[in-house]
């Protein structure tokens, strides 16, 4: 990484208690009936220059979470604390009009499905222009040139400017999304499954190509995906969320070698290990049931009803994020102290030989 | 990495590809639209119709209500080519004249075609005189006989003697424009009350589909008559004509908001739309740049769907007497006449207008199919 120790430890965004509540509305005169927590109480911290992942099941408030610090919903609770260029934090919650579409120059977004993020009416100069355009950085051959040089340093032909979205194939139209995005010079850069829609070896060049634009631009990513394969290579920290709410964060490395909330070490048994050296047979775990249904949650840990180590407590209070071992690996659930979860197979591994 | 590394582990895609790659929404959907030939020769058949419409006057033979006692109810002429007169003048192009017969019995004439007599025809012959488009005097035709004054028929004569295909070349004028007025004012309707419905959403939107409803559910023709009984009997031919097309529309236009309202909905959500919003776009911009292209094409497919239901209201409303009246012609004014038993045991060429609105609501419909299935090139 080019950006210095002293930046690196300084937050560029912090989340404080961020909810997203959306009411649920019914009958002729639409009354409120109730709310679906998509995100309830969210409190993470991504460092200058560090990549912080999210991961967790559909449906599990990730994407809105993206959403809500983007600013397409307005956020229901808490705050979106953002340092910006002058050093100064401002609350995105409350932010809007021209101070808002200021920062949507810092803040950028890769979409999930370059097939429908992408215009498929409008020309790839277009596309990736009309940031630049919209708010007057660039225009005619100005534009043209900073078009150019984006789509080389995303890795695409920039004689291919003029052509329409459907003559790229999937990985190709990704890349014209992470171009736009980087259009603006943005800060942080918010990839919600930005690799999900995509093959397994375009996945890697994507993956690929995001690191270096990382390293040359000195970007901040927020990762949402939901293969923790993925997100164990990009990321420098990983959040795991759990029907809106955090359950476990900490390094990257410490959540693979010792996860403490069950929920994470469920998903990390469901990660298809290639090497069939490292594999345990029968060790996956099955969750069962469904995610519960977020307009009624369970009482309690909203994990409990498929924990298969729930006991009492967990159906009657709901735990807090705590520190725990370390002060960056915090984790929500009552019995992490006395749970002895398994890691990740290549760490189980490597301490079996 | 550098750039150039980079740039060329990437695939990139074929040079074959080159003319798609770079070709737009509407070049894309005109390809597409071409491999529909019967969509294709649809079109054809509307762009002729709507020719015919403009240039009434210069393509019918005579006015629409120039009349001929001496030939009431005269059967269609056939058009014949290379003959000669008794004379034996050559003519490229003749019709064969009447001869009359009495019945003995019921004592009322009846004309059948006589081969003896021979009326030749010709192409921009000279006949009567009117202004084209109001704007110069003329009297040339597209086509009629060499000599003023001679029954020429193609379609058979009415009541008093007046040339039914005249009379629908010039109804086609009407007709077809009330199709497109009609549409318009319900396009422009449809699209402003179904994009703020679609955009807006909660109690607005509410209130704009409950108004719907109610409107749909009113049965048509009541309808259209009540609306129609309502426009004054002393008004003149072109005022009730605005009227008749301001009913139609009325109805029309709740189709339109439906099919504009959808598209706003589910354009909304896209994410190129939120990624335009991020992008820092208006309002304005991302409604008419982002998301009307995207449905321009369908509106252009209900468009075209639309009009035969205009053209079909119309007839129906002249035909049941209570939408336009004579003098004015219009196809379902000149239905209106073939309404009685004489017609169809005697006169069976009064149905031709009939023909005209069968063959262009068809194409119309067959137009609008393809305009449809080729509206959204992007189904990768």
């Amino acid at each position: 990484m080019t950006v210095d120790a002293d930046h690196r430890q300084s937050p560029l965004l912090e989340l404080r208690d961020l909810k997203m509540h959306f009411p649920i509305r019914r009958g002729a005169f639409r009354r409120i009936v109730g709310h679906i927590k998509a995100v309830d109480g969210v409190s993470l911290s991504v460092n200058r220059g560090e990549t912080l992942g999210i991961v967790g099941e559909s449906g599990c408030g990730k994407s809105t979470l993206a959403r809500t610090i983007l600013r397409v919903y307005h956020p229901t609770g808490g705050e979106i604390s953002y340092t910006g260029r002058s050093g100064a934090p401002i609350d995105l919650a409350t932010l809007s009009g021209p101070a808002l579409k200021e920062i949507h120059r810092d803040i950028r977004v890769v979409f999930q499905d370059p097939q429908s993020s992408l215009n498929p009416r409008l020309r790839v100069i277009d596309i990736i222009g009309e940031v630049l355009k919209v708010n007057g950085i660039a225009t005619g051959s100005e534009l043209e040139d900073r078009v150019a040089e984006l789509m080389r340093s995303v890795g695409l032909r920039p004689e291919f400017m003029h052509r329409y979205p459907h003559a790229f194939s999937g990985g190709e139209r990704q890349r014209v999304s992470i171009a736009r995005a980087l259009a603006p010079e943005p800060r942080l850069v918010i990839a919600d499954e930005a690799v999900s829609a995509l093959d397994v070896s375009v996945q890697a060049q994507t993956i690929n190509l995001l690191q270096d634009l990382q390293e040359r631009f000195g970007l901040t990513y927020l990762f949402v995906a939901h293969d923790l394969s993925v997100v164990r290579h990009i990321s420098d920290s990983v959040a795991v969320m759990y029907m809106g709410r955090v359950v476990e964060k900490a390094p990257t490395d410490a959540i693979f070698a010792s996860p403490r909330h069950p929920y994470t070490e469920a998903l990390l048994s469901a990660v298809p290990t290639p090497d069939p050296r490292l594999r345990r047979r029968g060790r996956r775990i099955h969750l069962a049931g469904e995610v519960a249904d977020p307009a009624n949650p369970p009482s309690g840990c909203p994990f409990h009803p498929r924990c298969r180590y729930a006991t009492g407590i967990c159906k009657s209070d709901v735990p807090p994020l705590r520190s725990i071992a370390t002060s960056d690996h915090s984790v929500a659930c009552h019995l992490a102290d006395n749970l002895k979860l398994n890691p990740f197979d290549e760490y189980a591994f490597a301490e079996l030989h | 990495m550098t750039d150039q590394t980079v740039a060329t582990a990437i695939p990139q895609p074929r040079a074959a590809k080159n003319k798609t790659a770079s070709a737009g929404q509407w070049r894309l959907i005109w390809w597409r639209f071409c491999q529909h030939r019967v969509a294709l020769a649809s079109g054809v058949v509307i762009l002729l119709v709507y020719l015919v419409a403009a240039f009434a006057e210069f393509l019918a033979p005579t006015s629409e209500q120039a009349y001929d006692p001496r030939f009431t109810y005269a059967p269609p002429q056939q058009i014949r080519f290379a003959g000669y007169d008794a004379d034996g003048t050559f003519h490229p192009l003749y019709v064969n004249g009447y001869s009359a017969k009495i019945d003995p019995i019921a004592l009322n004439r009846t004309y059948v075609t006589d081969p003896s007599v021979i009326i030749p025809v010709g192409f921009f012959v000279r006949g009567e005189p009117y202004r084209f488009w109001g704007l110069f005097e003329t009297d040339r035709r597209f086509i009629g006989p060499l000599e003023q004054g001679q029954p020429f028929y193609l379609f058979g004569a009415d009541r008093l003697g007046r040339d039914v295909l005249s009379r629908t070349i010039h109804g086609t004028r009407i007709s077809m424009s009330v199709g497109l007025v009609g549409v318009t004012i319900s396009l422009i309707l449809g699209i402003f009350l179904g994009g703020i419905s679609g955009l807006y959403g909660g109690w607005v939107d509410d209130v704009i589909q409950r108004g719907i409803e109610l409107l749909k559910s009113i049965p048509t023709i009541p309808l259209w008559m009540g609306l129609a009984a309502a426009v004054p009997i002393s008004t003149d031919p072109v005022t009730v004509y605005l009227w008749i097309t301001i009913i139609l529309s009325l109805i029309g236009w709740t189709d339109m908001a439906r099919v504009v309202r959808g598209r706003f909905l589910s354009l909304k959500t896209e994410d190129f739309v939120i990624a335009a919003q991020l992008d820092g776009c208006s309002k304005m911009r991302i409604i008419w740049r982002h998301m009307v292209p995207s449905f321009m094409s369908h509106i252009i497919a209900s468009v075209t769907l639309a009009i035969p239901t205009m053209i079909l209201a119309e007839t129906a409303l002249s035909f049941l007497g209570i939408g336009l009246r004579p003098p004015v012609v219009s196809w379902g004014v000149l239905l209106q006449e073939a309404q009685n038993i004489l017609a169809v045991s005697s006169a069976p060429w009064l149905f031709l207008p009939g023909l005209a609105v069968i063959i262009t609501v068809l194409a119309l419909n067959f137009l609008g199919d393809g305009i449809r299935d080729a509206a959204d090139p992007y189904e990768y």
